[in-house]
């Protein structure tokens, strides 16, 4: 096959599939941090060690029960939801009425202290997690050679992400949810058990970090650091997408994920930077990111 | 008749100031009482504070006998209380019908969906647009509309005509005298008195936090002199 403008096509493929799969997981965690954002007021530092242990929860149920990648798909994000509840219900509630400042240095607190944890009982060497059964293998597509578990983290991540929108913007319980983000008050004097939707939204949110770790942990070593790693750039995903807008964040990330890839392509020095340079380019033109509402 | 709401020796707090000085009053079932008063006086607070949205209020606000003080805004709504703010608290992020299907039910033997529509139909037309897109009155209109579902029986309205037009205060005064008809009990704030008083059964007058006086609606006239100065008109 001929070359694109002096780039092998299987090079470009196969780093816009990258680029697409690291846009799946900032897709994935923004999403979550911009709703607990919106909802809380607080900046969930402790989201990628949330997403981190997503994955080990996977490996330990397969390590210890013997519970494969499609109940570990389950019940990971379920106990990460617990931990979240436990997190909201114990610490968060406690600094709901407080500066912003102080939910960001307490969830990176969080964030140390499980990385810590995890990092004293299983070192920092990553585990391998074995790709399922059902999508080991891949297809030749004549331009590029696609393995088949990549394809479905990119599609099982499009459809948790349109679906997260779905249930905001569409359904009974994402009316209250939006109501109480915008006026908590009001939305309470109604009637609505706000307290109660707030844990259940940052449970929800933190289930999908969750779900992200147990998406990568086929891909990715397992490994104590793998959520701080991926934390930073996942927050100026969220900086230029702006925190108003859910489909934003959705966008944001598997646009950047693309440029990116792209980056690499082209420029592979500057792969590593790119998002950042972005990030200061929005914040000169747009401070309130592509999708943010201007308070 | 039966008594509907009896707040007694009601104090508020926004943070360290102490906005309500031991209000005293009582609404009966199927009554429109107002609160009258200067602008400053508490009529508002009195209104959160029965919702439980101050920072902290003590002493004593009853529904049909149940004490509403130390429950959570959420519970109060439930004793079947509706509730209009001041600024009429219309959703941005929502659609009007999902405005006007928010709150939850509160009691049965709310108006149904249809039964609102149909005293509201410019809701109506406006069901897909976004809440706040609404004219003033429309969103009054529809901050009233939204509480009718719930089964509430008394409802707080707090200055229901501010900034309207005069043929959408005469509007809203049509669906405030239709709702008293119904029974429904409604204590009401509300700035402006010619309006107040083509509805209301008694006023209370507020000073500082407190109630000072209370004015049956057919002695208006024999005491206008002493509103009068109530009010700094």
């Amino acid at each position: 096959m001929m070359d694109l403008i002096g780039i092998p096509p299987q090079a470009l493929f196969g780093q816009l599939l990258l680029g697409l799969i690291n846009g799946a997981f900032y897709a994935l965690l923004s999403l979550g941090l911009a709703v607990i954002f919106g909802m809380l007021g607080v900046i969930n530092f402790a989201h990628g060690a949330l997403y981190m242990v997503g994955a080990f929860v996977a490996l330990l149920l397969s390590q210890q029960l013997g519970l494969g990648y499609w109940p570990a798909l389950i019940l990971a994000p379920l106990a990460v939801a617990g931990i979240g509840v436990a997190l909201e219900r114990t610490m968060l509630k406690r600094i709901a009425k407080m500066d912003p400042l102080y939910g960001l240095l307490l969830t990176f607190g969080v964030a140390l202290v499980i990385e810590g944890l995890f990092r004293h009982w299983y070192g920092v060497s990553g585990q391998p997690y074995p790709v399922p059964a059902l999508l080991q293998g891949g297809t030749n597509l004549g331009f590029m050679y696609l393995p088949t578990y990549r394809a479905w983290v990119v599609v099982i991540s499009l459809i948790v992400c349109l679906g997260t929108w779905y249930a905001i913007e569409r359904t009974k319980l994402g009316s209250y949810l939006r109501a109480a983000t915008e006026k908590p008050q009001l939305a309470q004097a109604f009637g609505i058990n706000v307290p109660r939707l707030v844990t259940v939204t940052f449970a929800g949110a933190v289930a999908l970090a969750g779900f992200a770790g147990v998406l990568a942990a086929p891909m990715y070593q397992v490994n104590p650091l793998m959520g701080s790693n991926l934390i930073i750039v996942v927050f100026a995903v969220v900086v230029i997408g702006g925190m108003g807008s859910i489909l934003g964040a959705v966008l944001t990330g598997f646009g950047l994920g693309l440029v990116e890839g792209l980056t690499k392509v082209f420029y592979p020095e500057a792969a590593n930077i790119v998002i950042f340079v972005i990030m200061a380019l929005v914040l000169l033109v747009k401070p309130a990111g592509l999708f943010g509402r201007t308070a | 008749m039966h008594e509907m709401l009896r707040v007694h020796d009601l104090h508020g707090y926004y943070g360290e100031s102490h906005v309500l000085h031991g209000v005293e009053f009582t609404v009966d079932h199927g009554e429109v009482v107002t609160l009258i008063g200067r602008n400053g006086v508490g009529k508002t607070s009195t209104l959160k504070a029965i919702m439980g949205l101050l920072d902290r209020q003590e002493g004593s606000i009853r529904v049909q006998g149940a004490e509403l003080i130390g429950r959570r805004p959420d519970r109060i709504a439930h004793q079947g209380i509706g509730y209009v703010p001041d600024d009429r608290g219309i959703f941005a992020s929502l659609s009007v019908e999902e405005n006007l299907l928010l709150p939850p039910e509160v009691k049965p033997g709310g108006l149904t969906t249809e039964e609102v529509y149909a005293l509201f139909p410019r809701l109506r037309e406006r069901r897909g647009s976004q809440g706040t897109k609404l004219s003033g009155g429309e969103q009054q209109m529809l901050a009233i509309a939204r509480i009718l579902r719930t089964g509430a029986r008394l409802l707080l309205l707090d200055e229901p005509t501010e900034g309207l037009a005069p043929v959408i205060v005469q509007q809203i005064g049509q669906i405030i005298a239709g709702l008293k008809a119904k029974g429904f009990t409604i204590l009401l704030v509300e700035q402006n008195f010619h309006f107040a008083a083509t509805l209301a059964d008694r006023h209370y007058v507020m000073e500082d936090g407190r109630v000072v006086d209370m004015i049956p609606n057919d002695q208006l006239e024999a005491q206008a002199d002493t509103l009068a100065r109530y009010l700094g008109v």
